[in-house]
């Protein structure tokens, strides 16, 4: 039996399937390690845009540029403080409501979760949300990314039945000290609920990290434009107006705004990749909640 | 009855705590769900976004009758469908196939790697990963120099200035970045399955290939279910982030989809009454598919999505 078992693993299946999953890792992990190196690259062969596994010329010219652009770094400033207060905002909102709905006893229950329940099946969508937020004056308003980005159905269903999963009897024995509603919440349930508060708070923060579309559609004024806004008009419209006229002054024609492109890039994606070996298990754990609940 | 319903309201404010904080999320849905569904009404109105909303005019379907006689409406829902139709029928199974493949590796260290490494792209913005294919598919880019070394191509091809490859650059660089991601529900659904199950399949002699068939997929049948019907009713959507950074004005012919559409008519060039009626046939649309996803879950599986 045993022998069997070690026969069967080194059959060409096995080594063809391990060949495949080391190709799905490489094709996985190249894109950005050829922006990473094409970043470090001098510009004249990032301009060449060939396949390089190293920097042929290592040169740091792209980043200097980055990080002396002023309206790169503004936008770096704002995607970070909208990361951090949106995904502070989103999270303490969610489990306040979901809290509440949490609770058998509470008044109107079925009323309130119906209207949830509706805001998932049907919605106005684009333009009636884009007049709507005119008319609330968030257009080219920093707030904009905060506010309707407080709640989602979705996440307030996972706060509710991580909630069901706290015992009774500690939400009971601090009643019975005397603590109010609020009180069991934020000494009780909130400190008992962090694996989830851990989760919520990354997708949270990663959708705001990421998000470009809100930014196109609701900001005008180039020092509220966030980071990866900024890098959709550089890329996608070829706007380079701004870097390239700095990037000019710096360094003369001899940088081009490809090797930019990708040191901007990469400072873009910079924090995702620094934390994601730390965070990717919390992050699975979200799917997983989430696929029970959905 | 009197009674009754004084006694409710005593009870309403003696849980005033638990009421003060599920209602400013109602207030929350009211002000962004349910008021921009009251704003759908400027479907039937020649709405001016200078104006109070009541003093527009009523036009009943007039905005209705024009985008049904307006060719490129019919053209981002043939680019629509086109694009949902690669990703259902090409790109469906991929992820299943990478789960059934992956949950063969024995080495747990090994099997773990790289299903962490699979699902990063699916945390890289669109910004960036559609950056990066723009490069790739550019001149000189990654892909033009790849296929005129193995001698499929003798010049170079601008891929993304030509519409006729547009649908499959964004059926390749979504499966590229999200096959990992999705795969994720597979491999939990396998990882579930009783042992015992393959263990007797195995005393029964059957090989790889047999049990892959009648143990793994026949128990995840009723995930791939689910997650195929979801699939289904989601065919008139279509990857927004993902569109809007590869569009380009030469491949709009193929790109634009009906969400695109939407957003060119009403917010590019302004006309929001029209772009409104859009909206509102294909929010009515998708919701018909969703509940007909829903029932048709209930039925093949006894599984209901809500």
């Amino acid at each position: 039996m045993e022998k069997r078992r070690r026969l069967r693993r080194i059959g060409a299946f096995e080594i063809g399937n391990t060949l495949l999953m080391l190709a799905v890792c490489f094709i996985t992990l190249y894109p950005m390690w050829f922006v990473f190196v094409n970043s470090l690259n001098s510009p004249q062969q990032a301009m060449l845009g060939t396949v390089n596994w190293f920097p042929k010329e290592l040169s740091l010219d792209s980043y200097s540029v980055v990080f002396n652009d002023k309206s790169l770094m503004n936008g770096f400033y704002i995607t970070t403080m909208r990361t951090v207060i949106g995904t502070a905002v989103h999270v303490l909102f969610t489990a306040i409501v979901a809290y509440g709905m949490s609770k058998t006893n509470l008044i109107g229950r079925k009323l309130y979760l119906k209207i949830a329940l509706i805001t998932m099946l049907f919605s106005g969508g684009l333009i009636p949300t884009f007049i709507l937020m005119t008319k609330l004056g968030l257009y080219d308003n920093f707030l904009v990314f905060i506010i309707p980005a407080m709640y989602t159905f979705f996440n307030m269903v996972i706060f509710m039945s991580f909630y069901r999963t706290i015992p009774d009897s500690l939400e009971e024995s601090a009643k019975v000290d005397g603590a109010s509603d609020y009180g069991v919440l934020f000494r009780i349930v909130l400190p008992n609920s962090m694996a989830v508060i851990a989760t919520i708070s990354l997708f949270s923060a990663v959708y705001h990290w990421n998000d470009y579309y809100q930014g196109v559609l609701y900001i005008r004024s180039q020092d509220q434009l966030p980071l990866q806004t900024m890098l959709y008009k550089i890329i996608a419209e070829n706007s380079m107006s701004l870097i390239q006229q700095q990037a000019m002054a710096q360094f003369g024609a001899r940088l081009p705004g490809n090797s930019i492109k990708f040191a901007s890039m990469m400072v873009a994606t910079l924090p995702i990749l620094a934390f994601y070996p730390f965070i990717q298990r919390y992050l699975i754990k979200g799917v997983m909640i989430g696929a029970i609940k959905g | 009855m009197f009674q009754h319903r004084t006694g409710l309201i005593k009870a309403f404010f003696r849980q005033w705590q638990i009421q003060s904080m599920v209602i400013p999320g109602i207030i929350w849905m009211v002000i962004f769900c349910y008021l921009p569904m009251l704003w759908l009404i400027i479907a039937f109105m020649d709405y001016s976004i200078a104006k109070p909303m009541l003093e527009s005019p009523f036009v009943g379907l007039k905005h209705f009758e024009d985008f049904v006689t307006d060719d490129r409406f019919w053209r981002s829902i043939r680019n629509t469908l086109g694009m949902s139709s690669i990703k259902l029928v090409l790109g469906f199974p991929i992820p299943i196939l990478f789960a059934l493949l992956l949950n063969e590796i024995r080495n747990m260290r090994f099997k773990r790697t790289v299903q962490t490494i699979s699902y990063l792209p699916h945390f890289i913005a669109w910004t960036i990963f559609g950056g990066i294919t723009l490069n790739w598919l550019g001149e000189g880019g990654v892909v033009n120099q790849l296929m005129m070394a193995l001698g499929f191509q003798e010049r170079e091809i601008l891929f993304n200035s030509d519409p006729k490859y547009f649908w499959w650059i964004t059926y390749f660089s979504d499966t590229l970045k999200e096959t990992g991601w999705s795969a994720i529900i597979y491999i939990a659904a396998i990882a579930g399955i009783d042992p015992g199950l393959y263990e007797a399949a195995e005393l029964d002699g059957a090989n790889r290939w047999q049990r892959m068939w009648h143990i793994t997929i026949q128990s995840i049948r009723p995930t791939i279910a689910i997650l195929f019907i979801l699939a289904v009713s989601g065919i008139l959507g279509s990857n927004f982030d993902q569109i809007f950074m590869l569009k380009n004005n030469m491949n709009m012919k193929m790109a634009e989809s009906l969400d695109l559409y939407i957003y060119n008519m009403g917010l590019v060039s302004g006309r929001h009454s029209f772009s409104t009626a859009v909206l509102f046939v294909r929010s009515i649309v998708a919701l018909g598919l969703l509940f007909l996803a829903n029932y048709t879950s209930k039925k093949l599986t006894g599984d209901s999505i809500f």
